[in-house]
């Protein structure tokens, strides 16, 4: 289990669980982070911070503080 | 989230009975890019009408069908979103309309739902919610051509039986399958005419309300029994953002963005205003020989003509910044741009989308506030809105120009680089963007503060903007602006110019606001203002770049002829300490009704201008004071 802030560029993640206000959370849900999704870290932003991932075929954007509260599995497929 | 993920049974049969009736309003709803808008101008054509729901800050638009030969129904563009059941302002919109419970907008009795077909799996999510409601319902899903095109599949028939509704495939972009909504609709007038009871009684199996864990279990589960297969993602979205979020590169090209705007605004934008002003006050002192010499043509061309030309001076800088707006949001690059300023914005307590707005502000705070409108958290968009004025707007540049050219010595400095007039602008756009920020951390750490939705970003995939969506949009901001502020501005311009000439035939020293000057003379007077700046703020209030103008007719000179007589009186007239309290001042003071118009339209509330002026007021009002102070005290 790792947060997905902690995810290297280029490795994959399925969603655990979500630990953010229920708010956030419910939003992000519709956004696609919802328990066994696979999540890939694309990229970050050149500043470091936030980082883009993909879900769904979507790619959205999120901050360190709130990717901190997103649980993951990482999974040993290379993409 | 813990709740059980369960299915429960809705029997809509009686829903759809107490509906009918005559067909007359379709609302149309889909989720954020699912090609929502597009598919609005195609089907009402370039006619729409935009306003405010009443109570909220979010966008109605409305149109009647022409699009495909309805003009007797009227379709309403809901806001985009995910669920109706998050807390967002825009889903108690949709709610409230779909229920039929927003005071000005009739109950939909059909409704078409968008959805990205691209994106199915996501995007059904949406449709748990919509179907529950019980209206009529047609599922649209958009962008086929291009999922079939990538290897995407979908059985429609199969959907439509899961979903217990009609569902097409349709492009709105090419205008692909637009009889199928002419088709769906011609079906639902009969039907609502012959009062038929839903042919489709069969129970529909919906997840239960408000668990997006359930809703995103149903959705996958009939994604799979209509064999739904994703296309393939097109990979030059991501080719394109390898460079333009590259490490180096991307910050590279957002600066040549940031400069482009600039230099949009300044080298292009201003002669198109200078001109349009010559043009416009021409047409002015042409009309106004037909008046003759009297109170009249002073009234008219005075009060009336000049107050809402210097107005519209700004439509085409305004158009102008909404063109690059437009063009920067339709093609997908502002949310990229947002993604970079976000690191920088975070520091300032605000949010990266705030940062576009921000920049349009150094034209003009109106269309930077009305830009406020892609930062969906409310408290992030009222704290930008709070401090786009403190930019350095072009309405700001008379009186620095004039000022700076009177005070400031044509000296070099740093070995002739820059000349010190050159730093003293250079200085005033610094002071204004300190205050920004320094305004920006104090709102957030107070009245402001705890935004409850962090910074989420959906990266949409670069698209090529249309002519049409762009066209559209310039039209709706311009009318926005020459309505909205016009009438504001014509009312402030005809007060003022009455109490600048009662009683009648008195000088202007003797008129009410000449008196009003001499009344507040003691309370500018440690800024080292007299009574005929005095005046020249207190008419300014209505628009800053009025003061020249003002200051012009006190000293008895034509600014636009005798600029050099106007410098000679006012170094005559005002200390050096003045003149920098003056620049000061003019930094910081929200001398702007339209600005003050546009706030309370945006933010719906008197409250916000109201603390938006007492704030800037006071700052600008304390920031010359310790200017003129400090300046007196060093040259003793």
């Amino acid at each position: 289990m790792h947060a997905l802030s902690e995810l290297p560029v280029g490795t994959a993640g399925v969603v655990d669980s979500l630990e953010l206000p229920d708010a956030v959370q419910h939003h992000l849900m519709h956004m696609g982070f919802v328990p066994e999704a696979r999540v890939v870290v694309v990229r970050r932003a050149p500043a470091g911070d936030p980082t883009v991932y993909s879900i769904d075929g979507f790619e959205i954007a999120l901050r360190r503080e709130t990717a901190r509260s997103i649980v993951v599995r990482t999974t040993t497929e290379e993409i | 989230m813990s709740s059980c993920c369960g299915t429960e049974t809705i029997d809509f049969t009686k829903e759809q009975a107490r509906t009918a009736g005559k067909l007359q309003t379709v609302a149309l709803i889909g989720p954020p890019n699912s090609g929502k808008s597009t598919l609005f101008n195609r089907l009402t054509g370039l006619r729409q009408k935009v306003a405010n729901y009443p109570g909220v800050t979010v966008e109605q638009h409305t149109g009647r069908m022409k699009g495909i030969g309805r003009a007797d129904l009227l379709l309403v563009d809901l806001p985009g979103i995910y669920s109706l059941d998050s807390y967002s302002e825009d889903a108690r919109v949709t709610v409230d309309v779909l229920n039929g419970e927003m005071p000005g907008t009739p109950k939909p009795d059909a409704v078409l739902l968008v959805l990205d077909s691209l994106h199915l799996r996501r995007q059904l999510m949406l449709a748990a919610p919509v179907l529950a409601l019980g209206l009529p319902t047609l599922v649209l899903l958009n962008m086929s051509d291009l999922m079939e095109s990538r290897g995407g599949e979908v059985d429609t028939l199969a959907l439509a039986q899961e979903l217990g509704t009609p569902v097409a495939k349709i492009s709105a972009a090419k205008g692909v399958g637009m009889d199928a909504i002419v088709q769906f609709l011609q079906r639902k007038s009969g039907e609502a005419e012959a009062q038929q009871l839903g042919a489709q009684t069969q129970p529909l199996e919906l997840p239960v309300v408000g668990n997006a864990r359930s809703y995103r279990q149903w959705a996958t589960g009939i994604s799979s029994r209509t064999r739904y297969k994703a296309p393939l993602s097109s990979d030059w979205t991501r080719r394109i953002d390898s460079v333009l979020l590259h490490r180096v590169w991307g910050p590279l090209g957002f600066l040549m963005v940031v400069f482009a705007v600039f230099q949009v605004v300044f080298t292009i934008g201003n002669p198109l205003s200078d001109g349009l002003g010559n043009v416009l006050y021409a047409l002015g002192d042409f009309v106004g020989r037909f008046l003759g010499h009297g109170w009249l043509e002073s009234f008219v061309i005075d009060g009336v003509w000049r107050g809402v030309a210097s107005v519209l001076v700004f439509l085409p800088q305004i158009l102008l910044l909404f063109l690059f707006i437009g063009i920067l949001e339709d093609s997908g690059y502002l949310a990229r741009a947002a993604l970079i300023a976000d690191r920088f914005m975070k520091t300032i307590g605000l949010n990266g989308k705030a940062f576009i707005p921000l920049l349009s502000a150094y034209a003009c705070a109106i269309p930077a506030i009305m830009a406020t409108r892609t930062i969906e958290n409310k408290r992030d968009r009222f704290a930008t809105i709070l401090v786009a004025p403190f930019m350095t707007c072009s309405a700001r540049l008379p009186i620095y120009l004039l000022i700076i050219a009177a005070f400031v010595p044509r000296e070099p400095v740093l070995g002739g680089i820059l000349g010190l007039q050159a730093v003293a602008m250079v200085g005033l756009y610094v002071l204004g963007f300190v205050a920004a920020v320094l305004t920006a951390r104090l709102l957030k750490s107070s009245i402001l503060k705890a935004s409850s939705t962090p910074f989420i970003l959906e990266l949409p995939q670069y698209r090529m903007p249309t002519v049409r969506a762009l066209t559209l949009r310039l039209y709706d901001r311009g009318k926005l602006f020459t309505k909205k502020t016009g009438t504001i501005i014509l009312g402030a311009t005809v007060v003022l110019w009455v109490l600048a000439n009662l009683p009648f035939h008195a000088a202007l020293g003797e008129s009410v606001i000449g008196r009003l000057g001499h009344f507040i003379e003691p309370a500018i007077a440690p800024l080292g203002f007299n009574w005929k700046i005095g005046i020249g703020i207190l008419s300014s209030i209505v628009a800053r770049e009025v003061i020249v103008g003002t200051l012009g007719t006190l000293y008895g000179a034509d600014p636009a002829t005798q600029a050099l007589h106007l410098q000679a009186a006012l170094r005559h007239d005002l200390t050096l300490g003045g003149a920098m309290a003056l620049l000061v001042f003019f930094a910081f003071a929200m001398q702007c009704t339209s600005t003050i118009a546009i706030v309370r339209r945006e933010t719906n509330s008197w409250r916000w201008p109201a603390l938006q002026f007492a704030y800037m007021s006071a700052l600008a009002y304390f920031g010359a004071l310790a200017t003129n102070q400090l300046i007196m005290h060093f040259l003793r």
